[in-house]
């Protein structure tokens, strides 16, 4: 009997929770994989089942592979680095060195402000001719003009830096937090035993902070395919979709192509991206994790 | 739709009961309207709006800032799709298939039912007619609309040995005067470009300038064939690539639209293509003295026009129809069309319009003013097809392709050709 009850409170307490998952979660994701199968219904032209026609689309999609290609690099050239760049930042404002707290603000800073809007400041950066980067170049050293996101060639870093210096103040915090639960007797033993800092960092410090490292790698991943706000802002994706990632690809599909169908399709392949990413990732540093 | 119809009948039966109102139907309608360059055009839409109620009982009008044009159309779409459409919207003029092809839009002939609707139907130009018009009926009336010009800053010209009231007219010229007007620093660095023409995001609606200079046309008005690869396209792809290459009086790569005008106000460039819709901000922030004029043709002048219509939907009662229709007809009668265009430098859309008090002693003493209107007799209807926003997304990417060197003009297009043959297939 009481066995029973508990039971049910467990529900109910659950109820709420699983309830939001469900409607905004679970149903939508469900849902995409069903319709990815449907054509897009037009006002006289209701939905038909197409069966695996929007797959074969997308494997025929130029702009699919180039988006996806583009995705890649975008996650190699924003995880390594925000991680790196954050564990440097959180390193050097847990000395103890003056204006810590204000170094520790500066560093945080991007993180609160909205995207959107910074995007538009950066977009002055990157300007030819009269923005930031041409104005140091043509005064420092006597180069032309150069048009970083008129280029295909450059386009792409140039998204690339913006989400550098968007994520690494994020991911520092989480490393701070990490660093300030490391006893500090670790590091007074390790200089009794005579150990280098390096030495330190190398085998205490670095391999603690490995339950952070996992959930902000997985974070960084996360955010490869979510950071966007920027592309609308600065490049539309362009120019040609050299700078288009495919959560923008997805967007323009549904939203301004209205293909809801084939929309439904590529969202089903980013799904089926993430879950191999997460997934592959909790196996592969499951093993290498020290939790305390 | 249901909920909020029962509602407002049930709310005027009640009215009518207890005799408050005279008029027993109260009719409420949604507006939408984007607003594409900010400052006051929310603000005159609601003045507009507020004065039509005023005189106007028994008529309820919500207008909705619906953010950008691309946002109001995806608003509009998704609200038509969960059964619940405005009445009313402001959309591009190029988003007419789209939206007949959602079946979500009605012509406005179906409610045209005096001589005098239809003389008010017929009573704007025709340039922006052929945008609102297919198969006979027409489903959008012209009111937020533009078309780009050429702005000159005439110091610059004199400094260049120029005549600083003569524009180049020609596309030659275009080279001869830019030529001229580039100026290099000690290291040999372009400090100042000839002229500007903005490509990104969007170039497809300056590229259709120089193709109507051309000769050519982008698209048929069915809205379902579609000439990329025609060879006068072509030869315009390629005047505009090699006013870089070759001649190198515009800054290599995609040109920002945002950055434009402040290029200019920065003298970075003597000459810029853009919008009338920067005509107020280029006439307060300019530091010199700057000349509007017609964009330089080649076989002829030639320019797009752009900007928004508005749209009747579908899913509305017929009171809410013809409430609807009054509206819209007041608001683009020539005196509210005048106080539009003089407060946010949109282009009146009917010659009588243009006749009005007001809109004259504007004109008088802005004369730039009148250069849109002038350039509408050149004017085509901006590309627009079915499923015109991938078709266009198309050929943006065939454009940005070859100005930024990674195609050639004529195997760029032909790609864009065949890939837009594959879409509107289905539609002819």
């Amino acid at each position: 009997m009481m066995h029973r009850r508990e039971w049910i409170y467990g529900w109910l307490f659950l109820s709420p929770a699983l309830l939001f998952l469900f409607t905004f979660t679970h149903y939508p994701a469900v849902k995409t994989v069903f319709s990815s199968f449907f054509s897009t219904p037009r006002g006289r032209r209701p939905e038909e089942f197409i069966g695996l026609e929007n797959y074969r689309t997308l494997i025929q999609d130029e702009v699919f592979w180039q988006v996806l290609m583009n995705n890649f690099w975008f996650a190699v050239g924003t995880i390594p680095a925000s991680i790196g760049i954050a564990l440097a930042m959180a390193l050097w404002v847990n000395s103890r060195l003056k204006g810590r707290t204000l170094s520790r603000v500066a560093f945080f800073a991007p993180t609160v402000l909205p995207l959107i809007a910074v995007a538009n400041i950066w977009m002055f950066f990157y300007t030819p001719g009269f923005g930031l980067i041409d104005q140091l170049r043509s005064g420092l050293f006597g180069l032309p003009a150069g048009n970083i996101l008129g280029n295909p060639d450059s386009v792409l870093a140039a998204m690339i830096v913006v989400a550098i210096w968007k994520e690494a103040g994020f991911f520092m915090i989480f490393y701070l937090a990490a660093l300030q639960s490391i006893p500090p007797v670790l590091r007074e033993a390790a200089d009794v035993e005579g150990a280098s800092s390096f030495y330190y960092f190398r085998k205490i410090l670095f391999p603690l902070l490995m339950p952070t490292t996992l959930f902000v790698s997985i974070n960084a991943i996360i955010n490869s395919f979510r950071l966007v706000d920027h592309i609308f802002v600065m490049t539309d994706g362009g120019p040609d979709n050299a700078s288009s990632l495919l959560l923008f690809y997805i967007y323009e599909v549904a939203f301004k192509y209205w293909q809801t169908g084939y929309a439904a399709t590529l969202t089903v392949v980013m799904l089926v991206l993430l879950s191999i990413l997460a997934i592959g990732q909790f196996f592969l540093f499951d093993r290498k994790v020290h939790y305390q | 739709m249901k909920l909020p119809m029962t509602l407002s009948t049930g709310l005027s039966t009640a009215a009518l009961l207890l005799g408050m109102s005279s008029h027993a139907l109260a009719v409420d309608l949604e507006f939408y309207f984007p607003v594409a360059v900010g400052g006051k055009a929310a603000d005159t839409i609601q003045a507009l709006t507020d004065e039509y109620l005023a005189a106007n009982e028994g008529v309820n009008i919500d207008a909705v800032y619906a953010g950008s044009y691309g946002d109001t159309v995806t608003k509009a779409l998704t609200a038509s799709r969960g059964g619940k459409p405005p009445q009313l919207s402001v959309i591009l003029s190029v988003d007419m298939f789209t939206l007949i092809d959602e079946d979500v839009i009605i012509p406005f002939d179906e409610l045209v039912d005096s001589e005098e609707d239809q003389a008010w139907l017929d009573s704007f130009y025709p340039a922006f007619m052929a945008n609102s018009q297919t198969g006979g009926k027409t489903y959008g009336i012209p009111f937020q609309r533009s078309t780009p010009v050429l702005y000159w800053n005439k110091e610059a010209f004199a400094e260049a040995g120029l005549d600083p009231e003569t524009p180049p007219t020609s596309w030659e010229e275009t080279i001869e005067m830019g030529k001229k007007l580039v100026q290099r620093d000690g290291n040999g660095n372009v400090t100042r470009w000839g002229v500007r023409i903005p490509s990104s995001g969007f170039p497809y609606w300056l590229f259709q300038g120089l193709t109507t200079q051309n000769g050519a046309t982008l698209a048929n008005a069915e809205g379902n064939q579609t000439n990329f690869d025609d060879p006068k396209v072509v030869e315009a792809l390629e005047y505009l690539v090699e006013l870089s290459t070759e001649h190198g009086v515009m800054a290599p790569g995609i040109v920002e639209w945002g950055a434009t005008p402040k290029a200019f106000f920065e003298e970075q460039t003597a000459m810029m293509w853009t919008s009338t819709g920067n005509l107020t901000n280029v006439r307060e922030n300019a530091p010199f003295d700057f000349g509007v004029g017609l964009l330089p043709g080649n076989e002829s002048f030639g320019a797009p026009t752009g900007g928004g219509n508005f749209y009747i939907f579908r899913e509305s009662s017929d009171e809410q129809k013809q409430a609807a229709f009054d509206f819209v007809q007041w608001i683009t009668s020539p005196d509210q069309a005048a106080k539009w265009s003089i407060a946010t430098g949109y282009v009146a859309p009917s010659p009588a319009a243009w006749e009005t008090v007001d809109m004259q002693a504007y004109a008088a003493d802005f004369p730039p003013a009148l250069i849109a209107r002038d350039q509408l007799e050149y004017a085509v209807a901006e590309l627009s097809t079915y499923e015109n926003q991938r078709v266009t997304g198309i050929l943006n990417d065939a454009l940005a392709a070859a100005i930024t060197g990674s195609k050639a003009p004529a195997e760029a297009l032909a790609e864009a050709q065949s890939k837009a043959d594959a879409i509107l297939k289905t539609y002819r």
